[in-house]
């Protein structure tokens, strides 16, 4: 107990050091007066009294020296010593220590963040069990590889596969909700039965369903999502024992799924509600050959690969084909493993994205070594001299590694909070089809290892110098001035600034083709006008659904009417199926007059857009030949169509298409073309011309069949060109929606230009971080220049002092500088430009319109980064031609 | 330093300064110096630098206090005084010293008869 108290009272006595030294010194002041009284009244003499004193005492300094190794702990002390005198340091060059502390800050910082998010994305498991064993299905059809599946298909699969442990098939739908407060559309999802099964994923609450409520004609059950039994029900318990009504039938509840549950895979997605297929009232859902959207995950057999299983499906594929030849010859079952199917695309934007992390990282360190390799070689001089006074080597190795973990301390900190607010950041920014976001978080492992990385080149080139001067002979040393090892410093420095130079030149030129590639794609004609045009869903109310065919055309017509007199508003069209940009449906047709193919691999695959009379103008889509539909192409008049202008080429080249027939594979109409116009862009403005299916057939919504338009009432979309402000159109149309029955719902309202807008996303994503990231390494590389120089200049003061007295002129002295800088600057261009031409390369994915080795990028960036370089050497150079030369030679 | 005086002996000098203190009440450090020579009626050759340390040890310990004052001849001095803590080590040491002295004594006086 006392030797603790002792102890905490030692580690205190570090912080009141001096105090403490001041009141011992007072304390032996009168001791000593008290002494010498006593030995003067003994009759000695005032100096002999006081050198007795002196003696008995054992002198001053042997005994503050004995007082303070007691006061405090004595090796600690020379710890906190160097503590201090490094923070004095440090305060003493704020220059240095802040772009010192910056420089490793966003390298640790930056690098944090991103790694972490790449890691999450790209390394992490699956949040499922076994997710390893999990494959997404699709269907492979002549014109799509990724096809969707039919139910009596997938129904086949299911039974007649061997290496599937289970497999389900789901596909999106918007329910109307009615009867709990105001009408809502839901997100659901139609699903046969095993799909919660199949991804190992539980309830919260109550089950999922059972293979006989998957049948049509079963009782309706439905499974809803934690966030609606919260928003709906205030997580009541007795949930299960309650029903909702969709789309005007009435649901009993029988589980609950939790919120952590999330997927975001094509149209397999989690959602507020779930729903067995037999529920869908849709005609196609037994026609084998209609996918209608629908895709599927399933889980192989433990053990079983998906080489395995792709010689399964292959069997299974074929003996459908050869079942029903009309519909399924060549038609294949594709399996993607789940892993691959999230990450697939977005895996050459994040390994380039940890690419010119990396760069960025490397600069940092170079940086930093550098910086601390300047510092510590304009030392060297202070070293000798510690050297000479008998200061060990060790001792000042110690304090040097102080320094640096001191500055490396500063700099992790500021980095930690970097990180923390990077990761937030980024992890907001990453596309919403990666679904494992909320998992995401800082990578502490990570975290640790960009930090080591970082200290360990902060403090093995800031100790270097001192190793060297402590082997020297201090003599030498000092007699060079300090300049002893320069040489070697000078030549290590030129090769970190040269290397900069050419890391930061490579992300430069990825930043600008990307750059590039965006401007080419804006100007990009997406072959509609997207200005000024509103599109949104709408249902009419859930009586009408499965209703009489005529009453809902009226319905919509009515619909029309009251839209097309909304102020504000231009021009309306419905339009179901194909959106440009948004959704596609696609349809398989023949030329009439042809024989009937025997199956669909014979006939030839068209996207399809079934539009309202007014749609070209609501798109401003340009008609090229012959005429667009007109309110008398209706229900009772003959069928017409319109074809874009790569339809005609590819189906009736050097042919007039108008007046021409074709015959589509839906119950067999056959109609005839009317008019032709402008090719949209339908799989986006950089897509779309490698597609392989680019054909547009438009079709007359009054004249879908009646199966079809029976379904119409659950939602279809519309599209507006509006006039005036957006804000006054959209609250003009939801008023009179309003009006025309309380049961519509409106429902994900967005304008075109915003989509054109969101399907650039990523790609900007991916330019503003490369651009960030190549800006930050101009930046350091700038620094890193302007160090380097500055450092030279002051260095060589002597050197420039007497050629100026020689006669140089300051002219002079400044072109010797900046030509210093420049050389360095362009031995890092040209290498930099040799590294860019093969690493570019690998950008090929990301860029659009330019060459990835595009001279004009190439060359703009090493013009701006010379221009970087003089402006870095330029204020060093004027330092330097403002040297006095007197002061110069005479400090020597 | 005269030949015949002792040296004081390592870890006795704490003891001697608590006992003291517990004679004389607070005192300065150069009283203290003095009162145990006069005690050891100048047969110990104290060198008082290593007294101070020894203060600050104590002091540490907890077993005494300081704060400063004013000496007999008005000047000023820091007067170290025995704490409640210091008293009860002084108890315990004086106790452990008498019994090591005793057992030494037993050793080194001359061979009793058996």
């Amino acid at each position: 107990m006392r030797k603790l108290r002792a102890l905490w009272r030692r580690l205190c006595g570090i912080f009141e050091a001096r105090q403490v030294d001041r009141e011992f010194v007072a304390e032996l002041e009168s001791h000593l007066q008290m002494h010498i009284e006593d030995n003067l009244l003994a009759g000695m003499s005032p100096e002999e009294a006081r050198r007795q004193a002196l003696i008995r005492l054992g002198g001053v300094e042997q005994t503050r020296q004995a007082y303070r190794e007691r006061q405090t702990l004595p090796w600690i002390e020379p710890l906190w010593q160097d503590i201090r005198f490094g923070l004095r340091m440090l305060r003493k060059s704020p220059a240095f220590t802040a772009i010192a502390v910056m420089t490793l800050a966003l390298g640790i910082g930056a690098n944090t963040a991103i790694f972490s998010i790449v890691n999450g994305v790209l390394l992490n498991p699956l949040p499922f069990p076994h997710p390893e064993q999990l494959v997404v299905l699709h269907e492979s059809k002549p014109n799509f590889e990724f096809g969707a599946i039919s139910y009596p298909n997938f129904q086949d699969w299911q039974k007649n596969n061997h290496t599937f442990s289970s497999m389900a098939i789901s596909d999106g739908y918007y329910f109307s909700l009615t009867g709990t407060g105001v009408a809502e559309q839901l997100d659901g999802q139609f699903m046969t039965s095993d799909f919660f099964e199949t991804l190992g994923v539980k309830p919260m609450l109550g089950r999922t369903f059972t293979q006989a409520e998957e049948q049509p004609g079963a009782e309706p059950v439905v499974l809803i999502s934690e966030g609606l039994w919260k928003r709906k029900f205030e997580t009541s318990p007795d949930v299960l024992h309650r029903r909702i009504s969709l789309e005007g039938r009435s649901y009993a509840i029988i589980g609950v799924i939790p919120a952590s549950f999330h997927l975001a895979v094509r149209t397999l997605r989690s959602r507020d509600v779930y729903v067995p297929m037999g529920q869908w009232r849709n005609p196609s859902l037994t026609n084998r050959g209609a996918g209608m959207g629908m895709r599927g995950i399933a889980r192989l057999r433990p053990g079983v690969s998906v080489e395995q299983a792709n010689a399964d499906m292959a069997r299974v594929s074929q003996n459908l084909a050869d079942a029903f030849p009309d519909v399924d010859k060549g038609i294949r079952a594709k399996l993607v493993p789940l892993k691959e199917q999230m990450v697939g695309d977005i895996r050459p934007f994040l390994l380039m994205l940890m690419a010119a992390v990396g760069f960025v990282l490397l600069i940092a360190c170079v940086n930093v070594a550098s910086l601390m390799l300047a510092r510590a070689t304009g030392r060297m001089r202070e070293f000798a001299v510690r050297t000479a006074l008998g200061a060990s080597r060790r001792r000042m190795i110690l304090q040097l590694f102080t320094e640096s973990l001191l500055l490396a301390t500063v700099a992790g900190g500021l980095g930690l909070m970097l990180s923390v607010w990077g990761t937030h950041v980024g992890l907001k920014l990453l596309p919403e089809s990666l679904p494992r976001t909320e998992e995401i978080g800082l990578d502490l492992r990570v975290l640790l290892f960009t930090m080591t990385i970082s200290l360990l080149a902060g403090t093995l080139f800031g100790l270097m110098p001192a190793l060297k001067i402590s082997q020297a002979d201090p003599h030498t040393a000092l007699k060079e001035g300090g300049r002893g090892v320069s040489g070697t410093r000078h030549r290590a420095q030129s090769v970190f600034v040269i290397a900069e130079m050419a890391i930061a030149l490579v992300l430069l030129v990825g930043a600008g083709l990307m750059v590039r590639s965006l401007k080419r794609l804006w100007s990009v004609d997406p072959g509609f006008n997207p200005r000024n045009v509103l599109t949104f869903g709408y249902t009419l109310p859930p009586s009408m659904l499965n209703g009489n065919p005529d009453a809902i055309r009226a319905a919509y017509r009515n619909f029309d009417d009251e839209l097309a007199a909304t102020h504000g508003v231009e021009a309306v069209s419905q339009s179901w199926g194909g959106m440009p940009m948004g959704g596609d449906d696609d349809a398989m047709f023949w030329l009439d007059g042809q024989p009937k193919p025997a199956n669909t691999d014979g006939m030839f695959g068209t996207l399809i857009y079934n539009v309202g009379p007014d749609y070209l103008k609501a798109m401003g889509i340009p008609l090229q030949r012959g005429r667009f539909f007109t309110a008398h192409d209706d229900e009772k008049s003959p069928l017409v169509g319109v074809i874009d202008d790569v339809f005609a080429k590819k189906y009736f080249p050097g042919q007039d298409p108008i007046g021409k027939r074709i015959v589509l594979e839906d119950h067999s109409r056959t109609m005839e073309i009317v008019g032709v116009v402008g090719h949209v862009k339908q799989w986006g403005l950089d897509a779309d011309d490698a597609h392989p299916l680019r054909v547009q057939l438009y079709t007359v919504w009054m004249q879908t069949p009646d199966d079809f338009v029976r379904l119409a009432p659950s939602g279809i979309d519309a599209v507006v060109r509006y006039t005036g402000s957006l804000t006054n159109v959209s609250d003009a149309i939801r008023r009179s929606i309003e009006q025309m029955s309380r049961e519509q719902i409106l429902y994900d309202s967005h304008t075109m230009e915003s989509t054109i807008s969101d399907s650039l996303a990523e790609r900007r994503f991916a330019m503003i971080l490369l651009g960030a990231f190549a800006a930050l390494a101009l930046l350091l590389a700038g620094i890193g220049l302007y160090g380097v120089i500055a450092y030279l200049v002051g260095q060589r003061a002597q050197e420039i002092g007497i050629r100026m007295a020689l006669g140089a002129q300051r002219m002079d002295v400044v072109r010797m500088v900046l030509w210093e800088g420049t050389r360095l600057a362009l031995m890092g261009v040209t290498i930099g430009i040799a590294a860019g031409l093969s690493l570019t390369r690998l950008m090929t994915k990301m860029i659009f319109g330019v060459s990835a080795t595009d001279p004009l990028t190439f060359s703009g960036v090493a013009i701006v980064l010379m221009l970087v370089a003089i402006a870095a050497c330029y204020f060093p150079a004027r330092k330097a031609a403002r040297v006095d030369p007197m002061q110069a030679l005479r400090s020597e | 330093m005269s030949g015949d005086k002792a040296d004081v002996w390592q870890g006795t000098l704490a003891l001697m300064v608590l006992k003291t203190l517990e004679a004389m009440g607070p005192l300065h450090g150069y009283g203290i110096a003095r009162r145990i020579e006069q005690t050891s009626g100048d047969l110990l050759s104290l060198n008082y630098g290593t007294l101070y340390p020894a203060l600050l040890k104590l002091e540490q310990e907890g077993a005494i206090s300081s704060e400063w004052g004013t000496s007999e001849n008005n000047r000023k001095a820091r007067f170290y005084s025995l704490t409640r803590a210091g008293r009860k080590q002084l108890q315990k040491e004086t106790r452990d010293w008498e019994q090591a002295t005793a057992i030494l004594a037993l050793f080194l006086s001359p061979a009793r008869e058996a």
